[in-house]
């Protein structure tokens, strides 16, 4: 029973796997960032698990309260979690700027328009 | 007291620049602020390099936490030359941009590209400076997206296209660090750089570290564009603005070798990444592949930018070679050659760039007798292709005859044999791009546009300020290979 | 009944009007009890620019254009990383290392509090600037 102790780390795996997934197999640029987002929120998932302590309260200083749960992994996770927002809305941005320019948002169209300048 | 805080002025000017752009917004006022912010850096740089070299480590504890605590900058003589490498760079090419910035960006745009440009030389230089792994991803991330950016700001639409790929790999690449990171912090619960390594050893046989071995391999060959995972860095090679590819060429890849450096020498211990793990093993091959197959495939680019750019990932295989070694001297010959290509390549693209800004494009049949027209940026083109391609008494001949000599000095003569014959494709490449430019008659059907003239002095003076620095290199020889081998040194010792 | 465009969603105009001083309240609470508890400058700006986000959408960018200007957008998310920095650089000049707060104050610990506050508006501010311009940036697009 020990595999499914670990039930956390088979979350983000699942999690992880699905991100990456969704970003080697769409050609749709949104997608593609939904499957970034994903992706990364797996990773915040494996830090925030990682600082559980069993049985350990929130991370508030009280004479109440002797076990408590790592709070450094919160503080890292919230800025990646901004760098997440940062990188989802230059992404975002740049879809939009695509559509404008390229009237489409599917890679693989993108790719054809491309090549078809390339080549002219 | 300034001598104390020097590290901390390092990343507050450059990000102190940011803002006063945005609050400003008069282009060339922008462009003042950026250059100065620049200078200074340069200033401090400087003297935190003579200031390792005289005194050693220097550790500045960010906040007055001590280490373990808090976040540290820590610099030895690997992390002086970065900075020192990085802000040289960036200075002489914001001075360089101003021209073709305003050429070919939008005017109402301008105080947002020197503001993600100092942005991103924050990020560079934090990356460089930082004894914190955590404090290496967050500026990755801050480099990594204002050049992403910087990318976008291209003329052409394909700049946006570009841009979002290297946006998805860029994330991909960081998000792996992040996980390595995570792993590491797992195994040892430290963060701190001098920590993790010291606490390695005893934490080795957890599948921790070996988990967070392989993500960081990943990510940091995604970040540093080591041969089969190369595919964002051609296309935003090309169709960047020609001043942010010059800048990108020069410091984005080679600040992620350094981390590349760090955390397989430093930290997991040269006998662990290489002894181990068999780290050679996975990076050898692709790095051969790398050089060999690059430059082959950039013969056949017709346009300047994109054969500089495979011409880039074939250099990257050199050093990623050169480290493979895993001995003084192969580290030695790696690190010259993070700088000396840092330098040459970033002329090289610096006098495409006065190609583009007259010519109008970097097509290489194009570029008939071009010598006639504008013979002091050709004269600079080959003047670094020739440092490209290794001629003796420049600084590419110092690097490769290293690396030469110490794959020899380990009895791996065939990374010495392949080097050369890379080399030749190197000189093929560099030499049918000069026969154009040189000999070539001029056809009928010209397509070069009317009055052509030599481009303007504000971008010929720091193109030949970085060619006189690269020949000086080039010349004098020892004084970068003796810099490069005490940061080998220290990289191989470990922290004290 | 004809409605013109104003009074439109009428129900859902007035509840705005009757939250977004609530949400605007729990954002300063969240910003300046900081220092103390759990909070800070990130959530306090993600929430404070919520409201403003709420206008747009019940009001239509036009009014919450008039209200905050991207003009001023743009100096707040400026000034906001400026209070941030130069708190660092004041430390600096007190003799203290970059973000060193307890040199602020006589007390260290009055100096810790000083400066946390300090950088947490800087924080907010940029924040709730950034992403009210994210929203305008993203909103005002065809």
């Amino acid at each position: 029973m020990a595999v499914l102790g670990l039930y956390n780390y088979w979350a983000v795996i699942v999690l992880m796997m699905a991100g990456l997934y969704i970003l080697i197999a769409r050609y749709n640029l949104i997608k593609k960032m939904i499957g970034l987002g994903v992706f990364q929120t797996s990773i915040f998932y494996l830090y925030i698990s990682m600082g559980k302590v069993q049985g350990g309260s929130a991370p508030i200083l009280d004479d109440a309260v002797p076990l408590y749960s790592n709070p450094l992994v919160h503080v890292l996770i919230l800025t990646a979690i901004v760098v997440g927002v940062a990188t989802t809305a230059v992404g975002l941005a740049l879809i939009v700027r695509i559509y404008e320019e390229y009237g489409t948002i599917e890679e693989d169209e993108i790719k054809a328009i491309e090549s078809r300048e390339h080549d002219a | 007291m300034i001598a104390d805080q020097l590290p901390a002025l390092q990343i507050v000017i450059p990000m102190l620049a940011a803002p006063l752009c945005v609050l400003i917004r008069r282009s060339f006022v922008c462009w003042c602020i950026a250059v100065l912010a620049n200078v200074l850096v340069l200033a401090t740089s400087w003297a935190i390099f003579k200031q390792v070299q005289s005194e050693g480590v220097i550790r500045y504890a960010l906040g007055g936490w001590a280490a373990p605590t808090g976040i540290e900058y820590y610099i030895d003589s690997m992390n002086a030359i970065m900075l020192l490498l990085v802000s040289f760079i960036s200075c002489v090419v914001v001075v360089y941009a101003h021209e073709t910035v305003r050429k070919s960006v939008q005017t109402g745009k301008h105080y947002l590209f020197y503001a993600a440009w100092m942005l991103c030389l924050t990020g560079l230089l934090g990356i460089s400076i930082t004894g914190d792994a955590f404090n290496v991803f967050v500026f990755l991330e801050i480099s990594s997206l204002s050049m992403y950016m910087l990318i976008a700001f291209g003329s052409d639409r394909r700049a946006l296209s570009a841009s979002f790929r290297y946006l998805i790999m860029g994330s991909i690449g960081a998000s792996f660090i992040l996980i390595g990171i995570g792993f590491l912090y797992a195994a040892t619960g430290a963060l701190n750089m001098v920590d993790i390594a010291s606490r390695i050893p005893d934490a080795q046989s957890q599948r921790a570290v070996l988990v967070a071995f392989s993500f960081l391999t990943i990510g940091l060959m995604i970040k540093s564009a080591v041969f089969p995972l190369h595919g964002w860095l051609a296309n935003a090679y090309q169709h960047a603005p020609i001043a942010v590819t010059a800048f990108l060429a020069g410091t984005a890849t080679k600040v992620s070798l350094y981390v590349l450096l760090r955390f397989f020498f430093s930290i997991f211990g040269t006998n662990y990444s290489f002894g181990g793990m068999l780290l050679n093993v996975v990076l050898l091959p692709a790095a051969v592949a790398g050089f060999v197959l690059m430059s082959l495939v950039a013969i056949f680019q017709s346009d300047l930018r994109r054969m500089l750019a495979y011409s880039s990932v074939a250099q990257i295989g050199y050093i990623i070679a050169a480290f493979c070694l895993a001995s003084q001297a192969g580290l030695t010959a790696g690190i010259v050659h993070i700088i000396n290509h840092g330098i040459i390549k970033t002329a090289l693209f610096m006098s495409v760039g006065c190609i583009i800004y007259r010519v109008g494009h970097a097509h290489s049949d194009s570029l008939d007798n071009l010598f006639k027209k504008m013979p002091f940026t050709v004269c600079a083109f080959i003047f670094s292709g020739l440092g490209l391609i290794g001629v003796p008494l420049t600084a590419g001949f110092i690097s490769k005859f290293s690396l030469i000599s110490a794959s020899m000095e380990r009895g791996w003569w065939m990374i010495g044999v392949l080097v050369l014959l890379s080399s030749l494709f190197a000189i093929v490449y560099v030499g049918r791009v000069v026969e154009i430019m040189l000999f070539r008659k001029a056809r009928t059907d010209n397509p070069q546009p009317t009055g052509l003239r030599e481009a303007p002095l504000l971008m010929l003076v720091p193109m030949y300020v970085l060619l006189a620095v690269s020949v000086w290199v080039g010349i004098s020889g020892s004084a970068t290979l003796s810099v490069a081998s005490d940061a080998a040194a220290a990289l191989l010792g470990g922290y004290q | 009944m004809k409605l013109y465009p104003r009074q439109r969603h009428r129900v859902l105009q007035i509840v705005t009007k009757l939250v977004i001083p609530f949400v605007l309240l729990f954002a300063l609470y969240v910003q300046f009890h900081g220092d103390y508890g759990p909070g800070g400058g990130f959530q306090a700006g993600v929430i404070f620019a919520s409201a403003f986000i709420l206008h747009g959408l019940i009001f239509g960018l036009q009014r919450t254009r008039q209200v905050i200007t991207p003009t001023a957008l743009r100096i707040l998310m400026a000034i906001g990383v400026l209070i941030y920095l130069g708190t660092g650089i004041v430390s600096m000049f007190l003799g203290g290392n970059l973000l060193d707060y307890g040199v602020l104050a006589h007390d260290p610990k009055h100096g810790q509090h000083w400066g946390i506050f300090a950088v947490e508006l800087g924080v907010g501010v940029t924040v709730t600037a950034v992403m009210i311009s994210l929203f305008y940036g993203f909103a005002s697009r065809r």
